[in-house]
C-alpha cells in the first residue's frame, strides 16, 4: 500500500499489482465485459443453429458444448464478477470506507479468474472437445460420460469458486469492519445491504459447489462412487448438492440487481426509496428461503410426494418477498417526479421483464404443471427474463447511471437511450416466443427440433441478434465516454441522486474517504 | 369452473395463432392432462390480472407523475399498513393456488393397480420397450428415430413428423391404466409425452414410475427432456393408442414376429437380404456416430476401418460389447442374431469395404458360443 | 486515517472466520449431506433403495388376508454383455411370509468378470416394507469367461404395508465393475 497521497502506479504494473478497489473495480468490469461478449458469440452460434429446423452450421456434440459454455460463461465470468466489480468500486464510497477491508486479497480474487476462463475456454480446442453436459452438468453425463476436458472444468470452477469465496469474504469484512462513524446498518444503502447478503451466500454455497465438482473429479479419477449407482452411489444426489449451491446462485445472481434498482429508482422518482426496512427483511427472507427449495428443479426425479409437496409449498412462499420488493418500488415512483433517463429505463425494463419473470417462476413451482414445463423453452424462457432483464438489465443501468462518477465524463444519452429500446425490444423478440414453444412441447438444449417450432424460433433467433448487436453499441457508447465524452464536474451528476458515493468529487479520486466523512442523512433516505 | 377457463383461453389464443403455431400447452387427451391444463390456466390468468394491476399502477405514475410536466416529488417512504397488506394478500392468493395444486399432484402420484405394465429403458440414443406380461416372453423392442439423415442435412423435403417419428412406436390400449417403469441404461434420460401429461426421469440404476389412461386412439408424440450427450434432440418418442382388440392383434402379431425371428436365426440367408437388413440395421443404430457414408464422426469411419476389415470375430466383439471409455455401446443385447449377422455383412461389404465376406445368423451364434 | 488502519485488524478477524465457515460448508458436503442423503434414502426409500444388509429380525405371523403381487426386473447397464433375468417374473406373496425367487445370470465373454446388482423398489415408498433375508446383490458377483449361476433372492414382505399398494416392482440392474474390482487389486 504504501503512502495513500500518490496517485496510481505507471504501466502495466498498475493493474497486475493493484490494491486499489477501484482499480481492482474496473478490471472486474471490463472482464466480465468480455465474458459477456465471448459468451454472447456462443449464444449467436447457438441461435444461428437454431434459426432454422436441421442441422446446418454445427454439430450436435459442439451445439452441446456451446450451450454449456454460453451458461458456464454468462453465470460464472459476466454476471457474478460485474456484480462484484461494483461492489469493489460503490461500497466502499457508499460506506465511507477508504478502500476494501483486505486490498491484497482484492487484488488476487480478480486475478485468479482470467487464468480459470482461459482453462475453461482451452476446453474448446482439446481432444473431445469442450464439456458438453450442460451448465448444470449432470451425473453421469459429466462423469462416466465426459470427454477428458472435464478435469479442466472442473479445475477452473475450483479456481473460480475460491476467487467468489475471496471476493465475499472481502465484501462482508469491509462491510462490517469499516463503515464510517454513524453509517449504521440500517443506513447503509440498499445496494449494499444486497451485497452483504449475497456475499454470505456465496460463503455458504461456493464450497458446495466446489465440494460436487470434487466429488465428480474423485469419481472419475479415485474410483470413488458418489454418483455411479454401480458403486452405491447416486446420480440423483449429484442434482442435490448441485442445486443445493444452484438455487442460492440464482439468489446471488439477482440479489445485488435488486440493489441496484433500489438505488437508481429513487434518484430519478426524486423521492426517498419507499419501504427500506422491508426491503432489507424481503432480502434476508428471499435468502433464507433459497436454502429449502432446491428440490424445486427436480421435480421429475420421482422425489416421494412428500418431498414434491415440501418444496413446491417453499417455492411458492418465495412469490411474497419478491411481490413485496416489486410493489416497494413502484410505490418508491408512485408521486414522485420522475424522469427517464437511460439508467431509468433500464429500470423499468428491469421491473417489467423480472416481473413477468416472477410470474413465470409462480408458474413453475407448481409441481404437477412442473411436469409439463420441466426442461422445456419455458424454462428457458423463463430464467432469461430473470437473468438477463433481471440481472443484465440492472448492471447496464448500473453503468449508465455510475459512469460519469467514475470517470467524469457524460454518456451520450440518445446512444443511451437508443441502446435501451433496441435491448428492451430484441429481448423480447428473441424470449417471449420461447415461451410459447416451451408450452407447446419442445425441449430445451436440442439442436434441431420438430416443424411446428420453426417460426417462432426464426423469430427467436432474430431477436437474439437483435439484441446481440445492440451490446455493440453499448460498448461504443462506453468507450466514447471514458475517451471523449463531455465532461461533468458536478459531485451529484444526477439531481435526484443521493448517498456518500455523490459526495466526493467527479471523476471520483484514486483515493477517497481518507478521513471518514459525515454520513448526512437519517435512516430510510438513501 | 372448466368452462370458463376454456372460454377465456381460446379468447387468448385466437389472435395468436397462426397454424401450427402453437403458443399454449396442450390440453391433453387424459384427465390428469386436462387437469393440470386447468391448473396452468388457472395460475396463468390469476398472473395475467396481478400483472395488469401492478403495471397499470406504474404506468399511471409514469404518466402522471413525470418531472417534464412539472410534477412535484412526494417526500413519503413508509407506511406498515401496506406492507402488511401487501404480504398478507399475496400470501392468501398463494393458498389458493396450492389447493388444487397438491389434488392434482396427489392424482399423478397414484400409480397402483395398473393393468398393463410396461419397462422403458432410456439409451444413448433411443428408447426400450418392454411389456412385463405375466404370461410368455416379454415383448420388448427399441423405438429409435426414423427421420432420415438426408433430412436433418437439409438434402430431402422435412416430412411432416420430422424428428417426432420412431421405427416402432410403443403401443397402448385405450381406456386401461398402464403403468410406466422408467429407467436408463447410461445417463439420464427423460420420457415425455406432452398429451398424456407424463414426464418422468429415466435415472440409470434406479426405476420411476408413472402412469396414464388413455381414453383416445390416437398417436401422440413427444421426446427426451433431459441432456443425455450429443443425440439428445433425436430419441423421440412415439405412442400409438390403440383399441383393446387392436392392442391384442398387435402383441400377438409381435410374438410371432420373435418366432420367426429365432425361426429366421437357424437358417442361411441370401446376400442381397442380409445386405437389406444390415443397412436398416445400420442406419438406426450405427449411423448417427459413424456417418451415412461409413466416413465417421462422433465414432471411427467404418470405411477402410481394420476392425471391419480384420478378423470377424473380433469385429463382432466391438460391435456386441461395446468399447469401454467411448461412447461406442454395447450392442449385444439390443441386436439379434440375425441383425448382427446383417450388420457385420453390411459393414463388411459396404462404403467400399468389399470384403466379400458373408456374415450368417449362425456365425453370430457360433462365436457367441464359442 | 490512523483508526481506519486499525480498523483493518479486525477486518482479518471476520475474514478468518469467514474463511472457517467456507472449510466448514465444504466439509459440509462430504460428511453431513452425503451420509444425510443415504439415511433419508433408506428411511424414505427414495429411488426404492433397499437396504444393502440382510433383514435378521424374526418374521411375525403370516397375514393370509391379503396378497401382493410382487414383480421382478432384470436390467443391464451399459456394456454389460451378460445374460441376466429372472426365473419367475412375476409372484404373489401374503405379507409376512418367506419367499424366495432365482435370477440366472450367464457371462457370455471370453473374460472373468465382476458384476454388482443394484436393487430398486417401485413404489418406493414399498422400499421400507420390503425385507431381504438374502440377495446377490449383498456382494458382488464374479462370473469366469463363459460360466453361469443361478442367484438366489430371499424376502419377505412386511405385514405392515399400507393397504393400498398391491404390487411391487423390484428391479436388478447390473453393472460391470470389472475394472474398478481390477484396478483396486493392482493398486494393493
Amino acid at each position: 500500500m504504501g503512502d495513500h497521497h500518490h496517485g496510481p502506479a505507471q504501466g502495466i504494473s498498475r493493474w497486475l499489482f493493484t490494491t486499489n478497489h477501484k482499480d481492482i473495480g474496473t478490471m472486474y468490469l471490463w472482464f466480465s465485459f468480455a465474458m459477456f461478449l465471448l459468451g454472447g458469440f456462443f449464444a449467436m452460434v447457438i441461435r444461428a443453429e437454431l434459426f432454422q429446423p436441421g442441422m446446418q452450421l454445427v454439430e450436435p456434440g459442439f451445439f452441446n458444448q456451446m450451450t454449456t459454455l454460453h451458461g458456464l460463461v454468462m453465470v460464472f465470468g459476466a454476471i457474478m464478477p460485474s456484480f462484484v466489480g461494483l461492489a469493489n468500486w460503490l461500497i466502499p464510497m457508499m460506506i465511507g470506507a477508504p478502500d476494501m477491508a483486505l486490498p491484497r486479497m482484492n487484488n488476487w480474487s480478480f486475478w485468479i479468474l482470467p487464468p480459470a476462463f482461459l482453462m475453461l475456454a482451452s476446453t474448446l480446442f482439446m481432444e473431445g472437445g469442450a464439456p458438453a453436459f450442460g451448465w448444470t452438468f449432470y451425473a453421469p453425463l459429466s462423469t462416466t460420460y465426459a470427454a477428458p476436458s472435464v478435469t479442466f472444468f472442473i479445475f477452473a470452477i475450483h479456481i473460480l469458486g475460491v476467487s467468489s469465496i475471496m471476493g465475499s469474504i472481502n465484501i462482508i469484512a469491509t462491510v462490517m469492519n469499516m463503515r464510517a462513524p454513524g453509517m449504521t446498518y440500517m443506513k447503509m444503502p440498499l445496494f449494499v445491504w444486497t451485497w452483504l447478503i449475497t456475499a454470505f451466500l456465496l460463503v455458504a454455497v461456493m464450497p458446495v459447489l466446489a465440494g460436487a465438482v470434487t466429488m465428480m473429479l474423485m469419481d472419475i479419477h479415485f474410483g470413488t462412487s458418489f454418483f455411479s449407482a454401480a458403486g452405491g452411489g447416486d446420480p440423483v444426489l449429484f442434482q442435490h448438492i448441485f442445486w443445493f449451491f444452484g438455487h442460492p446462485e440464482v439468489y446471488i445472481i439477482i440479489l445485488p440487481a435488486f440493489g441496484v434498482v433500489s438505488q437508481i429508482i429513487p434518484a430519478f422518482s426524486r423521492k426517498p426509496l419507499f419501504g427500506y426496512a422491508s426491503m432489507v427483511y424481503a432480502t434476508a427472507s428471499i435468502a433464507f428461503l433459497s436454502f429449502i427449495v432446491w428440490a424445486h428443479h427436480m421435480y421429475t426425479v420421482g422425489m416421494p410426494i412428500a418431498g414434491e409437496l415440501f418444496f413446491m409449498y417453499a417455492t411458492m412462499l418465495i412469490a411474497v418477498p419478491t411481490g413485496v420488493k416489486v410493489f416497494n418500488w413502484i410505490s418508491t415512483m408512485w408521486r414522485g417526479a420522475l424522469s427517464f433517463e437511460t439508467p431509468m429505463l433500464f429500470c423499468i425494463g428491469f421491473l417489467i421483464l423480472f416481473t413477468l419473470g416472477g410470474f413465470t417462476g409462480l408458474m413453475l413451482s407448481i409441481a404437477p404443471a412442473d411436469f409439463q414445463y420441466h426442461d422445456t423453452y419455458f424454462v428457458v424462457a423463463h430464467f432469461h427474463y430473470v437473468m438477463v432483464a433481471g440481472a443484465v438489465f440492472s448492471m447496464t443501468a448500473a453503468v449508465y447511471y455510475w459512469l460519469p462518477k467514475w470517470c467524469g465524463r457524460m454518456y451520450n444519452e440518445a446512444m443511451g437511450k437508443t441502446h435501451f429500446w433496441i435491448s428492451f425490444i430484441g429481448f423480447n423478440i428473441t424470449f417471449f416466443p420461447q415461451h410459447f414453444v416451451g408450452l407447446a412441447g419442445m425441449p430445451r438444449r436440442i439442436p434441431d427440433y420438430a416443424l411446428q417450432f420453426a417460426d417462432f424460433n426464426m423469430m427467436s433467433s432474430i431477436g437474439a441478434f437483435i439484441y446481440g448487436a445492440s451490446q455493440l453499441l453499448f460498448l461504443y457508447n462506453v468507450v466514447a465516454t471514458i475517451v471523449a465524452g463531455k465532461p461533468v464536474s458536478d459531485e451529484k451528476v444526477w439531481d435526484g441522486a443521493e448517498g456518500l458515493e455523490w459526495t466526493v468529487p467527479t471523476p471520483a479520486p484514486y483515493h477517497t474517504f481518507e478521513e471518514p466523512p459525515l454520513v448526512p442523512k437519517p435512516a430510510g433516505t438513501i | 369452473m372448466g368452462k370458463r377457463v376454456s372460454g377465456l383461453t381460446l379468447a387468448f389464443l385466437s389472435p395468436l395463432s397462426v397454424a401450427q403455431n402453437q403458443v399454449n400447452m396442450s390440453p391433453g387427451v387424459t384427465e390428469i392432462g386436462a387437469d393440470i391444463f386447468e391448473l396452468h390456466m388457472l395460475i396463468m390468468w390469476i398472473c395475467v390480472v396481478i400483472g395488469i394491476a401492478v403495471f397499470a399502477v406504474m404506468f399511471y405514475s409514469m404518466y402522471a407523475h413525470r418531472k417534464s410536466k412539472g410534477h412535484q416529488a412526494a417526500q413519503f417512504h413508509e407506511s406498515t399498513k401496506v406492507e402488511v397488506a401487501w404480504t398478507v394478500v399475496p400470501f392468501l392468493i398463494l393458498i389458493a393456488m396450492a389447493v388444487p395444486a397438491t389434488s392434482t399432484l396427489l392424482e399423478v402420484y397414484d400409480n397402483d393397480e395398473a393393468e398393463l405394465d410396461i419397462l422403458i429403458t432410456g439409451y444413448q440414443w433411443k428408447w426400450k420397450y418392454e411389456y412385463l406380461d405375466e404370461s410368455g416372453e416379454p415383448v420388448a423392442f427399441f423405438s429409435n428415430l426414423a427421420t432420415p439423415q438426408e433430412e436433418i442435412y437439409n438434402t430431402a423435403h422435412k416430412g411432416d413428423n420430422y424428428l417426432l417419428e420412431v421405427d416402432e412406436p410403443l403401443v397402448l390400449p385405450t381406456n386401461t391404466k398402464v403403468r410406466f417403469l422408467i429407467t436408463a441404461n447410461d445417463v439420464i434420460h427423460s420420457w415425455w409425452v406432452p398429451e398424456i401429461a407424463v414426464k418422468r426421469d429415466a435415472i440409470p440404476g434406479f426405476i420411476n414410475e408413472a402412469w396414464t389412461r388413455v381414453p383416445e386412439e390416437g398417436i401422440y408424440r413427444g421426446q427426451c427432456t433431459e441432456l443425455c450427450g450429443a443425440y439428445h434432440g433425436f430419441m423421440p418418442v412415439e405412442v400409438h393408442a390403440v383399441s383393446r382388440p387392436e392392442f391384442d392383434a398387435w402383441m400377438a402379431a409381435k410374438r410371432g414376429a420373435a418366432a420367426a425371428e429365432s425361426q429366421l436365426a437357424m437358417q442361411t440367408l441370401a446376400v442381397d437380404d442380409l445386405m437389406d437388413k444390415g443397412k436398416a440395421v445400420y442406419d438406426s443404430a450405427c449411423l448417427a456416430c459413424h456417418g451415412a457414408q461409413g466416413e465417421g464422426g462422433i465414432g471411427n469411419a467404418i470405411a477402410g476401418s481394420a476392425v471391419v476389415l480384420g478378423d470377424l470375430s473380433s469385429h463382432m466383439a466391438v460391435v456386441a460389447k461395446g468399447v469401454s471409455g467411448t461412447a461406442m455401446q454395447a450392442f449385444g443385447g439390443q441386436l439379434s442374431d440375425v441383425d448382427m449377422a446383417a450388420v457385420l455383412t453390411y459393414q463388411r461389404n459396404a462404403f467400399g469395404n468389399n470384403t466379400g465376406d458373408v456374415v450368417q445368423p449362425g456365425d453370430v451364434t457360433g462365436i457367441k458360443n464359442g | 486515517m490512523s483508526s481506519f488502519r486499525l480498523s483493518r485488524v479486525p477486518a482479518i478477524d471476520t475474514a478468518l472466520k469467514l474463511v472457517a465457515a467456507a472449510v466448514a460448508m465444504f466439509a459440509f458436503v462430504f460428511v453431513v449431506m452425503v451420509p444425510l442423503y443415504n439415511v433419508l434414502c433408506d428411511a424414505l426409500g427414495i429411488n426404492g433403495k433397499t437396504s444393502s444388509q440382510a433383514y435378521t429380525a424374526i418374521p411375525a405371523a403370516v397375514d393370509e388376508s391379503r396378497e401382493v403381487t410382487v414383480q421382478f426386473v432384470a436390467i443391464n447397464n451399459d456394456g454389460m454383455p451378460w445374460s441376466f433375468a429372472p426365473t419367475t417374473r412375476v409372484m404373489r406373496v401374503h405379507p409376512g411370509a418367506a419367499n424366495g425367487v432365482v435370477f440366472a445370470a450367464e457371462n457370455p465373454t471370453d473374460q472373468n468378470m465382476v458384476a454388482q446388482a443394484i436393487p430398486s423398489i417401485s413404489p418406493s415408498r414399498a422400499a421400507a416394507y420390503f425385507h431381504k433375508t438374502e440377495c446377490f446383490c449383498f456382494d458382488q458377483q464374479v462370473l469366469a469367461a463363459r460360466d453361469g449361476a443361478e442367484m438366489p433372492l430371499q424376502f419377505i414382505v412386511d405385514q405392515a404395508l399400507p393397504r393400498d399398494i398391491h404390487t411391487i416392482t423390484l428391479s436388478y440392474t447390473l453393472f460391470d465393475v470389472t475394472d474398478t474390482v481390477t484396478d483396486g487389486l493392482a493398486a494393493r
